[in-house]
Order: structure tokens, then sequence, then C-alpha cells
């Protein structure tokens, strides 16, 4: 399934924090969405996703998601929002109990994506007792689990340290090499994104406008800290992002 | 250069721990005082009863057979009667904190209920339910209601707004969300809303009993005051304690039960 966004305007009272995007995702890449603190890409994910309406244009779905799909549009969110009372396996089990499934097909789909998270070990223990890192592991198998047709990811690593962060993009990195799946992955982090995406949207400051699209070519289990393609790319998007990030650092918060 | 020294201890402080006993202790050492007190004569024995005296008079209470006589049906009082109130009082507590329409017709309602004092209205009540146990219960019920209802709904407004949003962008339907996600939520919250209401629940079980009862812990401490038997005044008032602290400790083992998840 292919998501297709049409000249997507929103704003807040007066104020135009997206002004006419368009874009389109293909089906199996990541596309990352940077920008600036407040240039408007949460709110931009969350209208991808049906959880708040545009002012104006509309997102497409293009093509029937996957028969065994329970959620198309799933997201993964930056503070986990996990269910502090429910284990880690009553946290996954949350988003199926809902859907006509026999007992023994969620207790499987369950089991499969808490091994796919390496997370089997933990399927009783609570929220409390988990690192941050493995909170978000919970996160993705939650969303895994109902098989989405596109994850949504905002800012999923941006609460985490920075080694747990390497983990985890070590993790998805062979998720996706494993089954690969679509994305949208919303960060301010520019090595995450260079990292993770197949396609980097960089948007302007409020009104967030797309300023350039950038490709990048080389498969995700090759790309490392090292490679100077990357490096390269890395250096384009923060010359890109310097002088907005300043001045929107700069700005007084609105009321 | 001075001598080096080590920096000055000056944290510390500001975190309740847990002490043991202390509580026992306090309550032991007044009592010891008072019966000394009685005893030597620097207590007149129109001021306070010797806590010797009122603890035979518990005693002969129970072995009288009057002591279940007066308990139970002040008990099933409270029980039936905060049960009403408190059930009441969640429902209502959880549609207002769910329904901006439920909000705008009862919060005023329910902000000029909470001050009246429940007790001016025995009298009213006693002509709509009559004199037995309904007003009783009535007195009670609409006590508990109006605590609970504010306890409830701000705790419906307290649950965490990213855990609806997740609910729902997996697509949860709207009962689904109520009963997973909000009601858990708010459980802290209606729980210690509901400590205040029964606790509001014993202070109104008392004067509604003082009001028309023949049995009842009310009846038992009206009696002994009318009489100036101080002994009884204060049995009375000893079991209403224990069974504040007896509510208080329920509340607190079904707190530790069904809150476990948090740290």
């Amino acid at each position: 399934m292919d998501l297709t966004i049409d000249g997507l305007t929103h704003r807040y009272d007066a104020v135009e924090v997206l002004s006419d995007i368009s874009l389109t995702i293909p089906s199996g890449r990541i596309v990352c969405i940077v920008g600036p603190s407040g240039c408007g890409k949460s709110t931009l994910l969350r209208m991808i996703g049906g959880l708040e309406r545009p002012s104006a244009g509309q997102v497409l779905q293009l093509g029937a998601p996957a028969s065994d799909c329970l959620n198309p549009l799933t997201f993964v969110f930056q503070d986990f929002a996990l269910l502090p009372w429910r284990s880690v396996s009553g946290n996954v089990s949350l988003v199926l109990e809902d859907h006509a499934l026999s007992r023994q097909d969620r207790a499987e789909r369950i089991a499969d994506v808490l091994a796919r998270t390496n997370l089997t070990d933990f399927a009783d223990a609570l929220p409390r007792q988990l690192s941050g890192g493995m909170k978000q592991r919970v996160a993705i198998a939650r969303a895994l689990a109902v098989n989405p047709a596109v994850m949504l990811m905002d800012e999923p690593l941006s609460a985490l340290d920075a080694q747990t962060r390497e983990l985890l993009m070590d993790d998805l990195v062979q998720l996706w090499t494993r089954t690969p799946f679509t994305s949208v992955y919303v960060t301010h982090n520019l090595s995450e994104a260079t990292r993770l995406g197949h396609r980097i949207v960089v948007l302007s400051r409020r009104p967030g406008r797309i300023r350039e699209v950038i490709e990048i070519d080389t498969p995700l289990d090759a790309r490392d800290s090292t490679d100077p393609v990357l490096a390269r790319h890395q250096d384009h998007l923060w010359q890109l992002m310097r002088e907005e990030a300043r001045a929107a650092d700069a700005e007084l918060a609105h009321g | 250069m001075a001598d080096p020294h080590p920096v000055p201890f000056r944290g510390g402080g500001f975190r309740p721990v847990q002490k043991r006993g202390v509580g026992l202790v306090v309550f032991v050492a007044l009592i010891a005082l008072v019966e000394w007190g009685t005893r030597s004569g620097w207590i007149s024995n129109l001021t306070l009863p010797r806590p010797s005296d009122v603890a035979q008079t518990l005693i002969d209470l129970w072995q009288s057979g009057l002591f279940l006589q007066h308990v139970l049906p002040s008990l099933s009082r409270l029980a039936v009667g905060s049960a009403m109130g408190v059930t009441a009082g969640i429902a209502v507590g959880v549609l207002i904190g769910l329904f901006s329409l439920a909000r705008a017709g009862l919060v005023p309602l329910v902000a000029a209920l909470f001050p009246i004092p429940k007790i001016a209205l025995l009298p009213l009540f006693v002509i709509w339910f009559g004199i037995d146990e309904g007003s009783k219960y009535a007195l009670i019920a609409l006590g508990t209601f109006t605590p609970t209802v504010v306890a409830t709904f701000g705790a419906v407004d307290n649950v965490d707004r990213t855990l609806i949003r997740m609910g729902q962008s997996f697509g949860l339907p709207w009962a689904s969300t109520v009963r997973k996600i909000v009601l858990p939520g708010a459980m802290p919250g209606i729980l210690s809303g509901m400590r205040i209401s029964l606790s509001i629940g014993i202070i109104l079980l008392v004067a509604a009993e003082m009001l028309g009862a023949e049995y009842g812990i009310g009846a038992y401490i009206l009696e002994a005051g009318s009489l100036y038997d101080l002994e009884r005044l204060f049995a009375g008032v000893v079991i209403l304690s224990v069974l504040g602290v007896v509510v208080s400790w329920t509340i607190g083992r079904v707190e530790q039960r069904m809150l476990r998840w948090r740290s």
C-alpha cells in the first residue's frame, strides 16, 4: 500500500504550521522527515495517521493493505505510550483483543512479535521494570503485532540515551532487512535519518514546506557511521537546516 | 591555603520514610497520660473518663451482646448507603470526564450540592424515604456521592492523554478505550477519593442515627451523652475511631492490590 499526500496545509487559528506538502510514500521504504523544532513534522505525521484533520489537502491510500493487516496506519510514539498496568505481553495483547482472532492466533502473534524484538524473556514484566530502550522495543512489538501497512514513527528514539539509540537503530535495520516494512519516520536527529531513511524529506521552519527530498541508495544493512557517502549526506542536511535551526531556536513560543 | 576539610553534607530530608510502631507509641503514651492524670486526680472525672473504665465499658458492652446489636445496623447502613453513593458517584464522574455536555450540565449542579450540610436535609429525607433505614441510606449516599464525583472526574481528566491517543491510533473501539485505558488510569484518583467519601460516610452515619434510631453507634453515643455517661460516650467514640481505621486500612489493601503496577 502506498500513501500519497496531496497539497496538505494546516493552520492553528491564524498561524500556518504546514504549507502545501505533497509527497509519496512508496511501499517497502522508509521515508524520514527531518526539520527544525516546531516545523510541524509531528503534526504532519498525525495527519498521515488520521489523528488530526488538516485545514486543506488530503492523505490518500493507494491500493489495499494485506489481508492479515489489522491496523493499516500504526504509530510508534516518542514516549512509548505503554499501559503501566499491563505486562509486556498484555500491552501487545491490548491491540489484538478487539479483533476477531482465535485465542491461539492471538497468542501466536504475541509470541512472534516478542521473539522478533528479543523480548520473549520479558513477556510478564511490567513497563516500570524496563529500561527506556526495552519500553520502545515493546512499543515496536505492539506495532508489528497488527501487521501494519505503514509504520508511523514519531521520534521513536528521541527519549533514549545515545548508546541505546544505536542499539535500537541496529534492531530496526535488522527488522527491516528481514521483512521490509513501509515507514514514515519523523526525527530531528540527522544521523538517524541518514542511517534509516531511503528517502529523506527536509522541512523548513514554520510554516513547514518541503525544502528538499534526498534519496540514499546504499542498502540499509550496508550503512555504517564511517561511510563517507552518508557523512556527506548528513553534512548537506545540516547545511540546509543550520540557519533555520538557529532562527527556530531564537523564536518566541506562540501562546 | 587552609587545611583540607571534607565537603559538608547538605542534602537529605524532605522524603518521608516509614517508621514502624511510632503511631502506636503515640496512642499508648496519650492513653497512659490520661490514665495517670485521672488516677492522681489532676484530671477530674467530669473532664475525661478513666481509659481503663472505658475499656471495661467496652467489655461489658460486648458481654451483654449489645455491642453487635449497635454495630451491625450501623455497618449495614454505612455499607448500603456508601455503596449506592460511591457507585453513582463513579458513574456520574466518568460521564463528566468523558462527555463535554455532561460536564457543562452537571459540574455546576455538583458544585451546588457539595457544600450543603447533608444533615440539614435529614428531615426532608425522612419525609421522602421514611423514618426507617431509607432516610439513613439516602443521607449517606448523598454525602458520599459528591466527593466521589469530584474525585472521579478529576482522575479521568488526569489520565495520560498520550495513552488515549495510542488507543485511538490502534483503532480501539470507544468502549474498550474507556474500559481498558480510562478506568484503570483513573483508579488511583478514584480510590483516594473513596478514602474521603467513606470518612464523610461515617460522620453522616452517626448524625443520622442521632436523629432517629433505636440501635446504632450514633444512638448509643447520643443516649450516653444525654445521661452524661462519659465512659459509654467514649466507648462509642472508640468504636467510631476503630471503624475509621479499619475503613482506611481496607482501602489501603485494595490500593496495594489494584495498583501493584505503580512503583
